[in-house]
């Protein structure tokens, strides 16, 4: 076995990534991005569209080669040591791809050939069929199934060989409400048997529910890995949503704090330490202004990742928050 | 059988059930052109002069048109399938298993010599009313099938590692394996040709693939058998050197 370089005496960690950089041209898609993924984990890969989550996972499966760096899968280098690598590696692709020539579970049991794994995974075969909910298709051609179930599919193909470290390129993206909570489901089920679980989405509270830790990638580099918790405490702020009685309108002193307006509905940004909420409210009362309704709001993910990134999460701007 | 091998074989077998489960396209469809030829040629050349002592033109012309079949499909058969899976993007299932460049080679070479041996088989069953081949040297028969068969399966799998779309394949089909294919002494003896074509002749790989697979039925050929073996051979070893280093360094098919 081939021991990791830096800690040799720890347990080496599911995925290790060392000063990967990668080219495309002048385009630098990657430019050095390195993190640890510790066995166990729930690890959420964030970044606007571009960031480079694809690539980084592409390099780690082995599509694609890295300019510079190196990872590691439990240990294993995933070029020199590329097949005990791969053996504890399972890559779903954000690409709906499938081989129109083959039924859904003969490619199953193909795809668990490649691995060296024979009858003796069949039967885990067809329990992933059921709990994906796909025994009804299992002798259906991969061309007869809906973007939905090839996804199903594509899950399944990267789990036939049960490898320790699983790596899903936004598994939920275009995939209905129902089926997000099978895969959510599915996906918490693996990491509880002990799974190494690392996930891309742009559905911001999907990570913010499911992830542990979070590393959000802006333009090739890490912008931040912490824990889920972590990160969400990182902005001592909340926002204070009130909607005024009548067509009043708020005290001069307050309106530096708005960030949002809707339906009459203002937002304001409070820091907890210098705009109590007392004090916004305590204002409003001396001005004698009467308030119709109020709600506040910690700050979610996606804001935390708009400060961070300077985009929305998801194209059009309609926010994890404003789903709710 | 060992997780590496298991990989070997999972992929030899599905490399056959993709032309398997199309048999009507991959061997059938080119066994039916090849009779068309064998009719057409057998009548228009009725009469002829034996090109070989005691071989007719019937007889002459099988072997040149199984190998010739045997060429085409042995191309078509690995630049195909790696072209579509190149196109569908299936191709990533693939390259994330545990599967090495030989045995990944070795796979789809293997896959279209069980293809080509479908066809030759099925061309010599189909022909056999018509005619009744002798067999002279059946280790020479073996050899040259196995290396011009292997030999263009490679060159279709450096091809399918090339191109970035199907119309680079449909390019080189159309004016290169096709071309040489029937440029290479199918129809008629190199000897009956103008001197520069038969000159030209001897430069051409095909033809010698031929040849030495029609001295395996008869024993008579337009050069040595020695010849043709060593130049298929080493037709066979180049393309392998160039289409190995391909996927060693996964030049093209790793961005
Ligand atoms: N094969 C390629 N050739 C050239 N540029 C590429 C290639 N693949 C990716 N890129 C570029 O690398 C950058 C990162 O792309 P990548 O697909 O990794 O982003 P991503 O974070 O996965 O985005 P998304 O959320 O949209 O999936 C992009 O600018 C993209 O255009
Ligand atoms: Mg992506």
């Amino acid at each position: 076995m081939s021991s990791p370089s830096a800690s040799t005496t720890a347990a080496p960690s599911a995925l290790s990534i060392r000063g990967i950089r990668k080219r495309y041209g002048a385009l630098e898609a990657l430019r050095g991005v390195s993190f640890d993924i510790q066995r166990g984990e729930f690890f959420a890969l964030l970044g606007p569209n571009g960031a480079g989550k694809s690539t980084l996972i592409s390099i780690i499966a082995g599509l694609v080669q890295a300019s510079e760096g190196s990872v590691a899968v439990l240990g294993h280098d995933t070029v020199r040591d590329y097949r005990a690598a791969r053996r504890l590696l399972g890559v779903v692709p954000q690409e709906l791809v499938f081989d129109p020539f083959f039924k859904v579970r003969d490619m199953l049991r193909i795809q668990a050939g490649y691995y060296g794994c024979g009858k003796e995974v069949w039967p885990w075969i067809d329990e992933m069929l059921e709990r994906l909910d796909l025994t009804a298709k299992a002798g259906s051609s991969m061309r007869a199934l809906s973007g939905g179930m090839k996804r199903r599919v594509l899950i399944a193909q990267a789990l036939v060989h049960k490898p320790p470290v699983v790596i899903l390129d936004e598994p939920t993206a275009g995939v209905d409400v129902e089926l997000r909570r099978m895969t959510w489901a599915f996906m918490s089920d693996l990491h509880r048997q002990g799974t190494t679980v690392v996930l891309t989405t742009h559905y911001l509270e999907e990570a913010q529910e499911l992830c542990s830790r979070i590393a959000i990638l802006d333009r090739g580099s890490v912008a931040v890995i912490e824990p889920t918790r972590q990160l969400l405490a990182r902005h001592p702020y909340r926002f204070l949503r009130i909607k005024l009685a009548g067509a009043a309108q708020l005290p001069e002193a307050l309106r530096p704090l708005i960030t949002g307006e809707s339906d009459g509905t203002l937002e304001l940004k409070l820091e907890t330490s210098r705009n109590p909420i007392g004090g916004v409210f305590d204002a409003l009362r001396t001005a004698g202004i009467a308030i119709e309704d109020v709600h506040t709001r910690e700050p979610d993910l996606e804001d935390i990742f708009i400060e961070l990134t300077g985009h929305p999460a998801k194209a059009g701007g309609a926010t994890a928050g404003a789903a709710k | 059988m060992t997780p590496d091998q298991l990989g070997f074989y999972t992929l030899l077998k599905k490399e056959v059930m993709r032309f398997w489960s199309v048999l009507g396209q991959t061997v059938t469809a080119p066994v039916i052109t090849a009779l068309l030829y064998l009719l057409v040629f057998a009548q228009a050349m009725k009469g002829r002069a034996p090109v070989y002592p005691g071989v007719g033109y019937t007889e002459f012309l099988v072997p040149g048109l199984i190998m010739m079949t045997v060429i085409q499909n042995a191309f078509a058969n690995t630049s195909s399938s790696l072209m579509q899976s190149k196109m569908m993007g299936n191709i990533v299932f693939l390259q994330m298993a545990p599967i090495g460049p030989f045995e990944w080679f070795g796979a789809y070479v293997a896959a279209a010599i069980v293809r080509c041996a479908l066809v030759a088989l099925a061309m010599l069953l189909v022909t056999m009313p018509f005619v009744q081949l002798p067999v002279h040297a059946p280790l020479a028969l073996l050899a040259m099938f196995l290396l011009s068969a292997g030999s263009l399966a490679v060159l279709g799998l450096i091809a399918g590692i090339v191109a970035e779309k199907f119309d680079h394949v449909a390019a080189f089909t159309n004016f290169f394996i096709t071309p040489l294919s029937f440029l290479s002494g199918v129809f008629y003896s190199v000897h009956a040709l103008p001197p520069l074509w038969f000159k030209a002749s001897h430069l051409n790989p095909f033809f010698y693939m031929i040849d030495g697979f029609r001295y395996g039925f008869f024993g008579h050929a337009d050069v040595p058998i020695v010849y043709s073996v060593l130049w298929a051979f080493g037709f066979f070893a180049a393309a392998s050197a160039v289409c190995l280093w391909m996927l060693v360094t996964g030049y093209k098919l790793k961005r």
